[in-house]
């Protein structure tokens, strides 16, 4: 079947099997590997997408459900080079360890903040519940988030694209 | 860890998905929503339909209403829209309770109420609450809409009361009257977040602050969800001290033939059952005779 999902701002037109997952429309189809694999069992979190604005496992997505919906990954952040708030905050506050749960943290942080800008300790840990660290860093990551939060409120300001 | 190859169909309108349901029976057919609970059994092979339909997209499914008699909540409604919903915090608390605990937030983003109750997963958390809240579900079919009360929607494992070419529509949820207390407690699978045991209470307390009335919803303990039909009755007219709640609901697993799998064993399911039955019915006292 023939697909068109819009991903990172850009209509993706693809001829694939209608039970392709959207992790791997997205990795093998497009070739965008920042979206991770993990568990693929809907656990894990590793494969964290946007859609329309919304924290997703693409791993429990058809790419074809997400036809006509605005997916983002994490390419999508920072599309000129220039880190995403978000981004900047988890550098910072050293909120990666081994890094392979980083990108679907990070999108599940820019999810959180669109709904509740000033998230405490506990509404953080609550939004990003579906996703694991595998090394615990829970604690820096819970930081980045505040940091994140810090950020948006002084003004950094997203990819247009990304506003809801 | 891809589902079997299946034909993709994109229906426009419960009448379009119904017409599907018909053509494909006899190949295998399956609707798909949010897909939250459908697409894990697929890619464990346990479903393997020849055909899916995608109602996902169906205008007019997702969104809730509230009326003087209660809320009318679309099937495609997610559980995220359920868990931040001000009419549901208001008119169904219990409901944005249930929702809160369902996975975590990418689940509550995809996962739809319609999915959840037509997949009649023995450890999902809603049926635990429509069964204390008394909820009726609105089901769709070639000869028009019924509805179906929740007592006697769930029969058994996986199995509801749907014909295979009817479509749940919508879940409608009674006010509640006041001096009413609801509250919801659950065992999480550490793992998956399904229930390994939960149980919710609606109490409604009289003038004297009394029992009027009480339903307790059980999840997770059988092979599909039950009242706490002895526990009701030890409860209702009573004078709601703690020993009354503690020999009640040391009763709520009366007439639940208990799960004893890899998760817990028949005996610990028991005694989670008792304890989360007192947890949630002193939890609902406490909150209607807060009001």
């Amino acid at each position: 079947m023939t697909v068109d999902v819009p991903v990172n701002g850009t209509s993706r037109r693809e001829e694939i099997e209608p039970r392709m997952l959207l992790v791997h429309f997205l990795r093998e189809q497009i070739g965008l590997t920042g979206t991770h694999i993990g568990c693929q069992t809907g656990q894990c979190g590793a494969c964290t997408v946007l859609i329309d604005g919304e924290a997703v496992k693409s791993c429990m997505v058809l790419a074809a459900q997400a036809e006509g919906h605005e997916v983002t990954t994490i390419e999508g952040l920072a599309p000129a080079g220039t880190l995403h708030p978000v981004q900047q905050a988890f550098w910072e506050e050293h909120g990666a360890q081994c890094g392979y749960c980083t990108p679907a943290m990070v999108l599940s942080t820019v999810a959180l903040l669109a709904d509740d800008p000033d998230p405490d300790e506990h509404a953080i840990r609550h939004a990003l519940d579906g996703n694991i660290c595998r090394c615990t860093g829970y604690h820096n990551i819970v930081l980045s988030v505040r940091a994140a939060a810090q950020k948006v409120a002084a003004g950094a300001v997203p990819e247009p694209f990304l506003q809801r | 860890m891809n589902p079997s190859p299946f034909t993709y169909h994109r229906a426009g309108s419960v009448g379009e998905a119904i017409d599907l349901l018909r053509e494909h029976e006899d190949a295998g057919v399956k609707l798909i929503a949010g897909g939250h609970s459908l697409l894990p059994v697929m890619k464990l092979r346990l479903a393997e339909p020849a055909h899916l339909i995608d109602i996902g997209g169906i205008a007019g499914l997702a969104g809730i209403s509230a009326g003087t008699d209660g809320l009318t909540i679309g099937a495609l409604t997610t559980h995220r829209a359920l868990e931040t919903d001000p009419a549901v915090a208001r008119h169904a608390p219990l409901l944005a309770e249930m929702a809160a605990k369902v996975g975590d937030r990418q689940v509550r983003a995809r996962g739809t109420i319609g999915g959840t109750v037509a997949h009649a997963d023995p450890t999902a958390d809603y049926p635990a609450g429509l069964l204390a809240l008394g909820a009726e579900m609105v089901v769709q079919g070639p000869d028009g809409e019924r509805t179906i009360p929740v007592a006697e929607f769930f029969v058994g494992f996986l199995t509801t009361a749907l014909s295979p070419d009817e479509v749940v529509t919508a879940v409608r949820v009674p006010a509640l009257p006041s001096l009413t207390g609801t509250s919801y407690q659950k065992l999480a699978n550490q793992a998956s977040g399904y229930a390994v045991v939960g149980v919710a209470a609606v109490v409604t307390l009289d003038a004297a602050g009394a029992c009027a009335d009480i339903r307790i919803g059980v999840t997770g303990a059988g092979d599909h969800a039950t009242r706490a039909a002895a526990a009701e009755d030890a409860l209702r007219g009573q004078s709601l001290t703690d020993e009354v709640i503690k020999a009640a609901t040391d009763r709520a697993d009366e007439g639940i033939d208990l799960l004893d799998d890899i998760h817990a064993s028949a005996d610990y399911r028991r005694r989670m059952v008792r304890g989360l039955a007192r947890r949630a019915v002193l939890a609902a006292v406490e909150r209607a005779g807060a009001k």
